[in-house]
């Protein structure tokens, strides 16, 4: 297990729906959603939150730039 | 944990950079020229000089770039945009001048203002970002259109009878005494886009200290033109794009690099 956790945040209005960032997550933790935003496009959002590292693929590989990235070091339970 | 407690400010990694600005986008869904136009204003923040730099806007898809790029900018008339970057780096040598064309816009009508600004050694960068296609009005016959490959105006694909060969102009540039670093990238993965990164600002910094004329390619998807959904035209990409357009450094520091492989 990793010891980080991250999230990510979509600007749900700009999202185009395009799933790069679905393909270039290494944790698989992005899917579309079934709603569409404003323009008719389903936008991204994280069905497995647990396995996000925060690694900022996502993120670098969105041509809208919707993504913003978090991450921290794990709470040690 | 709870996501109050990851999304915070401090836990900051990744946001748009605020060189770019809150514009939606004109292009297509999975488009790569918005990451093109992301990476570029990155390496512009990170270098510093954002106040001093002016970009040149093609014409093309990315006609509005100046609307999204948050320095200043000049549009220029389609394919003209390295001889008003020309004349910019000329009466303003302080400032730094970068162009940001496409392969229709460079390749096509522009190919004389290219070959001559990069033959001069112009002080400038010039990012080619090369689709295959002209994607603005329709997805026509580019001159880097692939062999073989259907458009609007070759429906059973090119052939080099009718239509001649797709145009290298990455190669061709390097070949000019005045380039000094000429390289060939992708943005569809993340590694590419570091990789393209990393190009641009070395492209910008060797602009700022007078080396020559600095040439980034992008090869990147249409995936409206190409008729595809924006994963599979990356497949594409990957698949045919790069085989006749093959990713790496062509010229490094004034001097070819022998090796054209590298992906």
């Amino acid at each position: 297990m990793s010891k980080v956790i991250g999230a990510i945040v979509v600007d749900i209005d700009k999202c185009k729906g395009c799933e790069l960032c679905v393909v270039a997550c290494p944790t698989d933790v992005i899917d579309m959603t079934k709603e569409v935003n404003a323009k008719g496009y389903a936008y991204a959002y994280m069905i497995n939150p647990e396995a996000c590292t925060g690694c900022s693929h996502c993120a670098t590989v969105c041509p809208d730039g919707v993504i913003t990235v978090y991450r921290t070091k794990k709470a040690t339970a | 944990m709870d996501l109050k407690d990851i999304i915070k400010p401090e836990n900051l990694v990744y946001t748009k950079t605020k060189n770019m600005t809150d514009k939606e986008l004109s292009y297509c869904p999975g488009c790569g020229h918005g990451t093109a136009h992301m990476i570029t204003m990155e390496a512009v923040e990170e270098l510093g000089i954002t106040e001093k730099t002016i970009g040149v806007a093609p014409v093309g898809c990315s006609v509005l770039a100046y609307e999204f790029m948050n320095v200043d900018m000049q549009q220029a008339a389609h394919g003209r945009a390295p001889a008003v970057a020309t004349a910019l780096s000329r009466v303003m040598p302080e400032k730094v001048i970068f162009t940001y064309q496409g392969d229709g816009d460079l390749a096509a009508i522009g190919t004389a203002e290219t070959i001559h600004a990069c033959n001069r050694g112009e002080n400038i960068v010039i990012i080619f970002v090369n689709n295959g296609i002209y994607g603005m009005t329709g997805g026509q016959m580019a001159p880097t259109t692939l062999m073989g490959m259907k458009s609007s105006t070759s429906p059973y694909g090119r052939t080099a009878e009718q239509n001649g060969n797709p145009l290298k102009m990455t190669e061709l540039v390097a070949q000019l005494e005045g380039t000094y670093n000429v390289s060939r990238h992708s943005v569809h993965t993340f590694k590419n886009v570091k990789k393209a990164k990393k190009a641009i600002k070395k492209a910008f910094q060797d602009a700022m200290d007078k080396k020559g004329t600095q040439f980034v390619e992008i090869v990147s998807n249409c995936n409206s033109g190409w008729k595809m959904s924006p994963v599979k035209s990356n497949e594409w990409m990957e698949e045919h794009m790069f085989a006749y357009y093959p990713l790496g450094q062509i010229k490094k520091d004034g001097v070819l690099v022998n090796n054209s492989n590298q992906n």
